[in-house]
This record gives structure tokens, sequence and C-alpha cells, in this order.
């Protein structure tokens, strides 16, 4: 079977879309969330989307196969809220290792079973580890600039327990996505490099993914792109990219910028689009996937997907469109030792 | 794009990347081989800068950011955060400043040098930076397991690492040193750690240059060569230092500084050095510096002549004279031989030296004299100008040469002494003492430490110095070998702060008994007092510098006064341990505005001021000195000859009561003496005047002849608890828009008169200790005519406390009802108002008391100050002030601000 380096050398590799789309359209209730486990909890679960993987696991499950079937090499663990900090708003930090456990285990069965039946494509699971919902350099009171609402120490502990379960459930890579505060972010990687080193296992591939939130080109917490890549660059990561809070045709400079500094391989997915009035994405899967194609042909990516609204379909349109087209090629490092 | 310019080669298809030196703030910095030397902000530095160490010290982080802010304004490409200060908590001042700058996008914007020599600290930067940081820095120093440990953290924080050029035994002085320990370092860092080569920056240290130390001489030259070659064995790698180091023996003399500072970066840059810690604003144009001084400073630094050294310093005194030729002036050599010792010594001038100790010897009665008088005084002399900032190092150091000339002069004579002593106790000599000098672990600075070594050895100790980053194992197994009387601990950089403590800790835990001094550039009183006193409990002292080790030692190992002196020293550093404790909580000042709001109040309306029995001036010449004599309060007597203790319970103690009750029957045998063979003149002014408050903190008086006198008082700013006034004496006053009339007295009395002739008499017999008893008790009968007058004041001439029936002890105690604060006191500390003093009572004409020019009173045994008698008047201090009162009282005084701030100097809040 072929390794994910070898793949990414030979193709455009794709990468799942959005799963907060898809659970909507099982339109659950507050009793579906909570399952038999959790019929007694003190408060609402409902839209605690990680909870399904203990609650739902079928429907998960259903969700990365269609994304599979889609042609998606890579599929996202559904973790994106599965640390002990933001588990706390549903009261269910306890859970944190648990869920992703469940959720590596969920994506590592249907993964396989799609490897197996066509091992010349082989199915990767990134477990997906979110931005949290508090920040290491933003201060949430705008009279103390210098309060934080978390450490370090706190966001490190948490983000190693998420690793711990990803790689125990059988994760492939690490994905830090959706990064606004690259602090955060920085904890995650720090939490990586130990448990590695910790535990003297092989490191898996790091896929780190950030977020221009507006025109201005820069993170919320105020870098340009390139000082973000040099922040991240000691991970070492598998690839480094963009995604979510802009559709493709505004990430469309970023994407550029990123493809002439990384020395890694770069990832790109974007959101079906700007949302509407009713704050629905409507970008039809056609056009994600024009667009997309366009990047690939500039040779900015190696590896591409959707987020927020993004749909199977999306995926199947995207994979289509750039299968013929020539990643972008590994750069050459200089060697560096004199 | 800046991306097209980061990464030059894409012509075939394929990216290159380069591997640059790439960092991070907001914004990247990519150092390429076209990059310019990069400079790194200095001034967020606790121990590089005292403006900033003091906003942190007090929390003020808005004051403090803006020093960071101004850093990048002027140009800092890389912002250096140090929080290395003994008193801070670190860990914290890094993390709440950190964030703080994280918040300010016009100072985040560059990357940070997190600059620390205790890793907890650095680690605690690590975790608020979102950037690539430097981390300075890591060493070799503590063994190769810690250097790993503390590399893999500093790489999962992803930031690029400073390594100075350490290894276990010491840090790098020479070129072959630099070389070898860095190319060791590099070696484990990319083999065994995994650094990428171009985030290793190499610090291979900047030592001072032109220190009179001929070892020193070539240490420019040394950085410069090593850089050069790290630069080619490691091409990837950055090269950095400290650059204000180089200059550090011409502390004081910009010109200078500037001129070397820019001498020595264009031939380090040209070497290959990248980056440094520069104060921007401290480099000289190195096409702008006068040629002369150029070739001067090219000499010193690339150790070009023998003589460069001398040259630049010589040409830095005539720098300091403002280009003003010196001539070679012989005129001191008409002074007394103590005079032209002292002159050699603090000029370094050996030319005279031998016959002026010869002539030294004859008149002294012992050789160790000449040592003990002359020469310490001019050492004294040289440690308070160099404390001061008013000599430079190498000056010092050729002073310690002219010093071991004259002891070379006098060894022959004290050797003899010592065999005809020997003789005659038939047995043997005792050196004076045996003291066992170190530079603590970890800290590698000795030039105070070997001067405090060569003073010493000057004075007859024996001195074992263990050198430098001594263990402490070793300190205490050589203390317990050597038998040896005292340790003496030094250390320049911060952590040698914890090492002492970690060395008072074992000598506890080992069970020693003998003192502890604590000296070196970064310690002080408050520190020693706070953090290493409390961990032993036989003796710890902090020496101020090198010529006051001599009385500390001295004190130490006579039995008699040890005990007195140790306890003195830790009554004294428990205050300040209290005083610290309770300084904790930042102090807050009110606006003099604010502060006046909240005066003492008193309640006019039911108060009417006693008029004086006896208004106006009143003369007393010659008073009975029988008459003052009860008045006495003996406690200061006693600890003027350093014997402490209650009096009268001191009598009976039971190490010095013997020793104290001698010393009291002498002092009562001259008191009779003095007394019935009026040796002294006792004079008194006194006066009591109309008067009334004119202004906030101004009160009118009016004189005998009907002047009225403005009076200017300060006033307490720092915020009270509620219900606390803010005092000034002003308070105590009427207003005048109460219609009352009100009083206020003045006094100056001396019991100083005659004293010199006395003092010439002891002089000449080399009766030291009748002279210091006459001037101690001297002292005592002025302290106790100024409370005599007091109290017939109170009862008879002002009489506002006729019915008042007090004790000696309740005079002591303050007891009474008013208050006679001095000018130059806490309550009143601004001296120039003795002048009004003065003139109000024509205080010289009556008393014979001359005032200098500094305000001292002459002679010394004299005591003036103000008269309030309003009972709710009471002693305060002022504490200090803000600089809004500063120009308040500048105005009111018709100062400038700057006349302002040097009389009130010691009082102000901030710095100048």
């Amino acid at each position: 079977m072929k390794s994910l380096q070898q793949c990414a050398t030979e193709r455009i590799l794709i990468i799942d879309g959005a799963m907060g789309t898809m659970i909507q359209r099982y339109k659950l209730e507050e009793s579906d969330y909570r399952g038999e486990r959790f019929k007694d909890h003190h408060s609402d679960v409902k839209g605690n989307n990680d909870l399904l993987n203990l609650t739902q696991p079928a429907i998960i499950e259903a969700i990365h196969k269609a994304y599979l079937d889609a042609g998606a090499d890579i599929i996202e663990t559904n973790t994106f809220s599965s640390t002990s900090i933001a588990m706390a708003d549903y009261d269910m930090q306890h859970l944190a290792y648990e869920l992703n456990v469940a959720a590596a285990r969920i994506a590592k069965k249907a993964a396989a079973e799609y490897t197996a039946k066509n091992p010349d494509k082989p199915r990767f699971v990134a477990g997906a580890i979110g931005p949290l919902n508090k920040t290491l350099s933003l201060s949430p009171d705008v009279n103390n600039p210098g309060f934080r609402s978390v450490t370090f120490d706190e966001v490190a502990t948490a983000y190693t327990e998420q690793i711990k379960g990803l790689v125990e459930g059988g994760a492939d890579i690490l994905l830090i996505e959706t990064i606004f505060d690259t602090l955060n972010c920085k904890a995650a990687i720090y939490a990586i490099k130990q448990y590695f080193r910790e535990t003297g296992k092989p490191e898996l591939p790091i896929m780190i993914s950030g977020t221009i939130t507006d025109a201005s080109g820069r993170t919320l917490s105020g870098q340009t792109l390139e000082a973000f890549y040099i922040s991240v660059m000691h991970a070492h990561p598998f690839s480094v990219g963009l995604n979510c809070a802009l559709g493709g045709q505004q990430m469309r400079p970023h994407v550029e910028e990123l493809s002439h500094i990384a020395a890694c391989y770069v990832s790109c997915y974007p959101n079906a689009g700007l949302p509407n009035a009713f704050g629905e994405y409507d970008e039809q899967p056609e056009d994600t996937a024009c667009i997309i194609e366009d990047f690939a042909k500039e040779g900015f990516v190696n590896i591409v997907g959707g987020c927020c609204g993004t749909t199977p379909d999306h995926i199947r349109h995207i994979a289509e469109h750039v299968k013929t087209i020539k990643p972008r090629p590994l750069p050459r490092l200089e060697p560096t030792l004199a | 794009m800046s991306a097209t310019i980061t990464n030059s080669d894409t012509s075939n298809g394929t990216l290159v990347i380069k591997p640059y030196l790439r960092l991070s703030g907001l914004e990247p910095l990519v150092v390429r081989p076209e990059t310019n030397f990069l400079n790194i902000g200095e001034r967020t530095n606790v121990t590089g800068s005292k403006k900033f160490a003091r906003l942190i010290r007090e929390g003020q982080y808005e004051e403090a950011l803006s020093v960071a802010r101004q850093q990048v304004e002027s140009g800092a490409q890389i912002l250096d955060v140090n929080m290395d200060d003994a008193l801070l908590d670190g860990e914290k001042a890094m993390t709440t400043f950190l964030n703080l700058v994280v918040a300010e996008p016009d100072i985040s914007k560059i990357p940070i040098m997190i600059d620390s020599s205790k890793f907890s600290i650095i680690e605690a930067g690590l975790k608020c930076i979102q950037g690539k940081c430097i981390v300075n820095s890591i060493s070799l120093k503590e063994g190769e397991a810690k250097f790993i440990e503390q590399a893999f953290i500093c790489k999962s924080f992803g930031a690029a690492v400073v390594v100075m050029a350490f290894d276990e035994h010491g840090q790098a002085d020479t070129k072959e040193k630099k070389i070898s320990f860095s190319h060791r370092a590099y070696k484990i860092l990319t083999e065994q750690v995994g650094y990428d080569p171009q985030d290793i920056i190499f610090d291979p240290n900047i030592f001072a240059i032109a220190t009179g130390i001929e070892e020193h001489n070539n240490y420019a030259v040394d950085f410069i060569e090593a850089t050069r070659e790290i630069k080619r064995l490691m091409p990837l790698t950055r090269v950095s230092g400290g650059v204000s180091n180089i200059s550090f023996s011409f502390r004081g003399n910009d010109v200078v500084r500037e001129a070397m500072h820019s001498v020595f970066l264009y031939h380090a840059i040209k070497a290959g050095m990248d980056m440094g810690i520069v104060n921007a604003g401290m480099i000289q144009i190195y096409d702008e510096i006068e040629p002369k001084l150029r070739d001067l400073c090219e000499d010193a630094i690339l150790n070009r002549r023998d003589d460069a050294t001398e040259r630049l310093i010589n040409f830095a005194e005539t720098v300091k004279a403002k280009g003003k030729v010196i001539e070679k002036d012989e005129s001191w050599r008409q002074g007394t031989v103590q005079e032209r010792l002292s002159h050699a010594l603090v000029n370094g001038i050996t030319d005279y030296i031998e016959a002026d100790t010869e002539e030294a010897r004859q008149q002294y009665e012992r050789p160790l004299d000449v040592i003990e008088g002359p020469l310490m005084d001019g050492m004294n002399i040289v440690g308070d100008l160099f404390g001061s900032g008013k000599m430079f190092l190498p000056q010092v150091v050729k002073s310690a040469r002219v010093m071991k000339k004259s002891v070379a002069v006098l060894t022959p004579f004290i050797e003899e002494e010592k065999k005809r002593l020997v003789a005659q106790n038939g047995g043997q000599i005792k050196s004076a003492g045996k003291i066992l000098l170190a530079t603590v672990k970890g800290d590698v600075h000795d030039i105070g430490k070997n001067i405090v070594g060569v003073v010493l050895g000057c004075n007859g100790y024996d001195i074992i110095d263990l050198g430098v980053m001594v263990p402490t194992e070793k300190i205490l197994q050589t203390a317990r070998e050597q038998q040896v009387d005292i340790i003496g601990l030094s250390g320049l950089i911060t952590p040698s702060l914890d090492e002492m403590v970690h060395v008072a800790r074992e000598l506890k835990r080992q069970q020693f008994d003998i003192p502890l001094l604590i000296g070196g550039a970064t310690t002080s009183r408050t520190h020693t007092a706070v953090k290493i006193a409390q961990e032993y409990e036989h003796g710890v002292v902090h020496v101020l510098d090198a010529s006051r080790s001599v009385t500390v030692t001295g004190s130490l190992l006579n039995k008699a006064l040890k005990k007195n002196f140790l306890a003195e020293v830790k009554s004294e550093y428990e205050k300040l341990n209290e005083g610290f404790r309770n300084k904790r909580p930042v102090k807050q000042y009110l606006s003099v505005a604010d502060a006046r709001k909240n005066k003492a109040v008193i309640d006019w309306n039911s108060f009417t001021p006693v008029q004086p029995k006896q208004p106006g001036i009143q003369v007393f010449k010659d008073y009975d000195l029988g008459a003052i004599a009860p008045y006495i309060d003996w406690q200061p007597f006693f600890i003027a000859w350093e014997l402490h203790g209650k009096f009268p319970q001191i009598l009976t103690d039971e190490v010095v009561g013997k020793e104290a009750t001698r010393l009291y029957e002498d002092a009562q045998v001259m008191l009779k003496r003095i007394v019935n063979e009026k040796w002294l003149t006792a004079n008194a002014v006194i006066g009591i005047f109309k008067a009334n408050a004119t202004g906030d903190d101004t009160i009118q008086i009016i004189s005998d002849t009907g002047m009225p006198v403005h009076l200017e008082f300060l006033r307490q700013q720092i915020k009270k608890a509620p219900g606390q006034p803010n005092f000034s004496l002003a308070d105590f006053i009427a207003p005048d828009s109460t219609g009352l009339q009100d009083y206020m007295g003045g006094f100056a009395v001396t019991t100083g008169g005659g004293i010199e002739a006395w003092l010439e008499k002891f002089k000449a017999d080399h009766d030291d200790y009748s002279s210091i008893m006459l001037k101690a008790l001297a002292d005592r009968l002025v302290e106790a005519f100024a409370e005599l007058m007091h109290e017939r004041v109170r009862k008879e001439w002002w009489g506002y406390a006729s019915e008042e029936h007090l004790s000696n002890e309740d005079l002591i105690k303050e007891a009474y009802s008013g208050i006679r604060p001095a000018p130059g006191y806490p309550a009143c500390p601004e001296h120039t108002e003795k002048y009004k003093l003065f003139d109000l009572l024509d205080a010289t004409t009556h008393t014979g008391i001359t005032l200098t020019e500094s305000l001292a009173m002459y002679p010394a045994a004299s005591v003036s100050g103000w008269y309030f008698a309003n009972p709710a008047s009471k002693y305060f201090g002022i504490g200090k002030i803000e600089k809004d009162q500063v120009e308040d009282y500048a105005q009111r005084k018709g100062w400038s601000l700057e006349e302002a701030e040097k009389w009130l100097r010691p009082v102000l809040e901030y710095d100048m």
C-alpha cells in the first residue's frame, strides 16, 4: 500500500468536506444527541456534534463513507471540539479522551473498508484538532488587554489528551485546523512533539491549516500569512494551508503566497463561498470545483477539499476537476548542514 | 510580494527554500545574506535599564510598554525582554509584560528575544508569544544533559536560540575556546536535538577591554576572530553579542563609549557578526568619530599596541574636560603627606609613592597605621568615586597598584614589628584573620572581588581567593579545612544572587558559624536583607564596595565589636525586610492638588492660639553646661561607639556590659571636666513669631523687624488610607482666612564652641579615644540643650504647656505637646529653608553657628529647627513626592526645576 507521502508526490490529494452541514441533514433532536447513555445529562447537548461519536456512531460513519464515495483521500475525524476545554460548554470535559478514541475508530473503520476495496487508492484518517473556544493571544476583556482566560499549559494539556485519543484510535495524520490564534496552534504543536517524544511512538505527519479571517490577509491574532507560517515551521509539517472563513475566490491570493513560501505541501479547503443573507452557503459544487481547478493549474496546491457548506457533491466535483492536474512540486530545500 | 523575495530561485519551476533564519512577530523577519546588522532593543531589560526596572517593580506596565514602543520606533528590529531581578517574580513579570506587549500591534509586530539566565523565565515567556522568538540564552554551563533538555524545549516552541560560549568549566575568553565551545554546542544541537543550523545564534561573549588588566586587552580581537571562524565553520549560524560590554570600563563617558561601540561593530560586522543588543542611541557613526579618538579606539579594540589602554584613558580624561589640554599639575605636592598619598591613590600616580610612604611611616606610630589611615582614606575616596561612576575601572586598578607599591615599602617594617611582638610575647603572632573570597558558581566576574582581595590583603588579612565559578561545596570545604574567619561571596550577574542564597542555606545546613559577606554589582542591601540574611543566622553582611570591606571585616573579627555589629546589621536588615514587604503593594500617589484636599483638618473654630509670654528673639550665651547635662539621652552615645543595647540595661549586658560601663565611666569623668572646666561653650537663640498659613503649604512668619517671611513646606503625596490626612507642617498653623493670629518659633543651639582646641590637643597626643569621646559628648550635649530649650519654651516663654511635668525619659519619647522639626529632616526635608531660619534668628551672630554651602552646620555639635505648638502637630515623614509638587515647590521658591530637583533629590518619587 502506498504511503501518504508517495500519494502526495503523484497527485493532488482530496480532503473531505463539512461534517456539520451533513449532520444537519439528519435533523437530529435533543434525544438523538443524548442517546441512551446521556439521557439524564443535566444540560442540553443538542448541537454537540462531537458527542455523536458516542451516541450516533452510525451516522458519523455514514457521513465519512459519503465523502469516501465522493473520492476523498483524507477524511477528518469528527473531533473539532473534542477537547476538555471546548467540551466544558456541555459539562462533558471528562469525555474528551473517549470522544477522540471513538471518532478515530469510526473514521479508521470506514477508511480501511475503502482502502481494502481499492488498494491503489489508500484512504487516510486525519485526526482533527480544532482551535478551541478560548484563545491564548487575545484577551476576552477589552478593558484588560493583559488578561487571558486560559493558560498555555492548560491548552497544551487539553490538546495532549485529544492527541492521545486520536493516535490511540488509529489516526494516520494529525490536522491542526481553523487556526485563528497561532499561539493555540503552537500549544498543539508543542503537545504533539512532547507526546511523541515521551511515548517514543513514530511521529505522525502533521497538517497545519490556518484561517485568514478577512481581506486584511491576517489571522485573527494579527499575523500576516508569512509570519504565521514562520511561527509554525518548527512543526516540520507535512502540509500547511488555509481553510474556513473565506470562499475559494477570496482565498486565492493567500494560497498563492503560501505556495511561494511553504517548504512543505500546501493545502486549501475553503468554505462553499461566503454565506448569504441567511447564513447559508450556496456556492454550487461545480463553481467551487472550478475555483480549485484554477489553483491546481497554477501549481499552488497539493491537498484540496472543502470546509463550511461543502458536501460530498462538492468534493466529488473537486476531485473530478483536479484528478489529472500535477500537484505542486515540493520545493527544494538548500542543504542546511555545512 | 514579500514571498517572492524570500526564496530567490524559482527559475526552473522548482521553488528553492533557502536556509535563512526566519523570525516573526505579527510580521516576518527573514535574515538574508544581504540583511544589515540587526539592532536588538535593549531598554526593556530590568538589568540594563533602571527606569524599566523601576516601572516593572512598581507594576507600572503601561509606562513600561511605552519603553518597548520607543524601542520599536527608534529602529529596534527585535525586542529583548529581560526580567532577571532577584526581587521580582521573574516568571510572572515576564508573562504579564509579554501578554500586554502582544496586545499592542505596533510593538508585537517585531520578534521578541526572551532574555533570561533562568530557564523557567524563558519558558514562561515562550508560552506567551505566537511568533517565532529568540531565546537568549542557553549554554553548556551546566553540562550536556541540561543543555539538550533545554534545547528540546526551545525547539518545541520553535524558537531560535542564542548559545553562550560556555562549557562546564566556564566562559570562553580566548578565540580558541569561543570557537571550540560554539562548535561543540553546534554539533549537539544539530545532531542530537535536530536543530536547524539557521536557528542557532552564537554569543561568543563580549568582554570589557581597556580595563587596565593586561589579559583583557585582546578580548575584542578574540571575539572578532572567533566570529570569523564560527561563520566559516558553521556558515548558516548567526553571531550576536551584548555590545555595550566592550566599553564597560568607560561607563560615564559616553563619547568614548559610543566611539568604541562603533569601532568594535565596524570590525565585528565585517567578521560576520549579524546582530547585537545595542542601545541605538549609543552608537556613533564610524566615519564621524574624531579621527584621533577613532585611532585610539582601534588601537585598543584591535590590541595594536601595548599602551593602547593608557592612551585611550588619557584621551578619555581630556574628552571629559571638554577637549581642554590638561597640563601636568604638580601643585598637589605642596599638601600634607596624607593629602599626597590620597592624591596619588585617587589619581593613580606612583612617581612619588615610595618617598611619601616613607614619610608617612615616620609620622605614624605603627607602619600598619599608614595603611589603615591615609592609604585606606584614599581607597575610600576611590571606592566612592567608582561607585558613583566618576572613576573608571582602569583608574581603580591603577589606584590598587599605587596601594600595593606603598604597602611594599611598609611590609619590611611590618614584618620587623611582628618579629618584635613575637619576641615580646614569646608566642606566635596571629594574622589579623583569614578570609575566603569566591565568585559564586555560574558567575565569572571577579574584578570587584579581586579589588576586595587587594584591599583586605593590604590590611593584613590572609586572603584565600578561590577564583570564579566556585561551587558551594568547594567554598564550604575550603572554609572548613583552612579554618577561615569570614567567607566573602561576589557576583555580578543576577542568578548569582540565587546562588548566594544557596550558599547561605548550605552554611546553615552544614552548621557553620562564621560570617558571610556579600558583594558585587547586582547585590544590594535590600536583597541581602530580604533574601540571604533570612537563610543564615551567623551574620550576613552586604558590603557596598571594596573600601567598606575593611571596616566590616574589622568589626567582624573584633570580638568586642562583632556581636553588636551583627546586631546592628540584623536590626537594619529586619527593617529593610519589613520595609520591603510593606512596600510590595505598589505605592500610589495623589496629585499635589488632591493631596492638599486631604490636608490635616484642625477645627480652628474651637481653637485659640496661645499668645507667647515672651515673643521675639532671645539669646543665651555660655549657657550653664551643668544644667544641660541631665537632659542627655545616652543611648545614641553607645551607638556612636558601636555598642548596641538599651540604656541603662546595656551597662549590665552580659557581653558588652563591662565595656559599656567602662566607656560610660570615662564619659562621666570627661563630662564633669567639660562642665567644670568649661571646655565647651553652649550658645542658643530662640524666637517666637506671629505666623499664619497663607497658602496650602506656605506659612508667613513675621520677623522681629516686622518683615514677612514665607516658609515653604512640602506635603505627603502618597495615597493614604481613608481618614488619614496627607500632612504638611503648614497644616499645623492657623490659616489667615480663619482670622486667628497664630504663632511659630525657631531655634538654633550649639555646644561646639571651643571644641577645636581640645581636638587639636588630643590629636597631638595621638589620643583618638579622647578625641572621639569629646565629639560624641558634644553631640549628646547639644541634643540635650535643644531638649532643654524646647521644654523652657513650652513652659515659660511661650507657655502653652506651663503645667507640663515630664521626666527625661518622657522627653526622650517625645511625650510633650508640640514639635520641633528641623529643616533637612523627614517632615521638612528641604535644607535651604535653614537660611530663612538662620536669618529670622540671626543665628550666626548670636550663636557662632555657620552654614556650609551644603547647609551643614558648623560646629558639628549644633541643632536648629522650628517650633510648632498646636496640640495636633506631630512628627511625620514627607516620603516621596511627585513631579507636580516639585514644580510647584520650584515656583514657590523661585527656582528652576533643576534647582528644585537638586535639593529635593532624596525625596523624589521619580528617576531624573
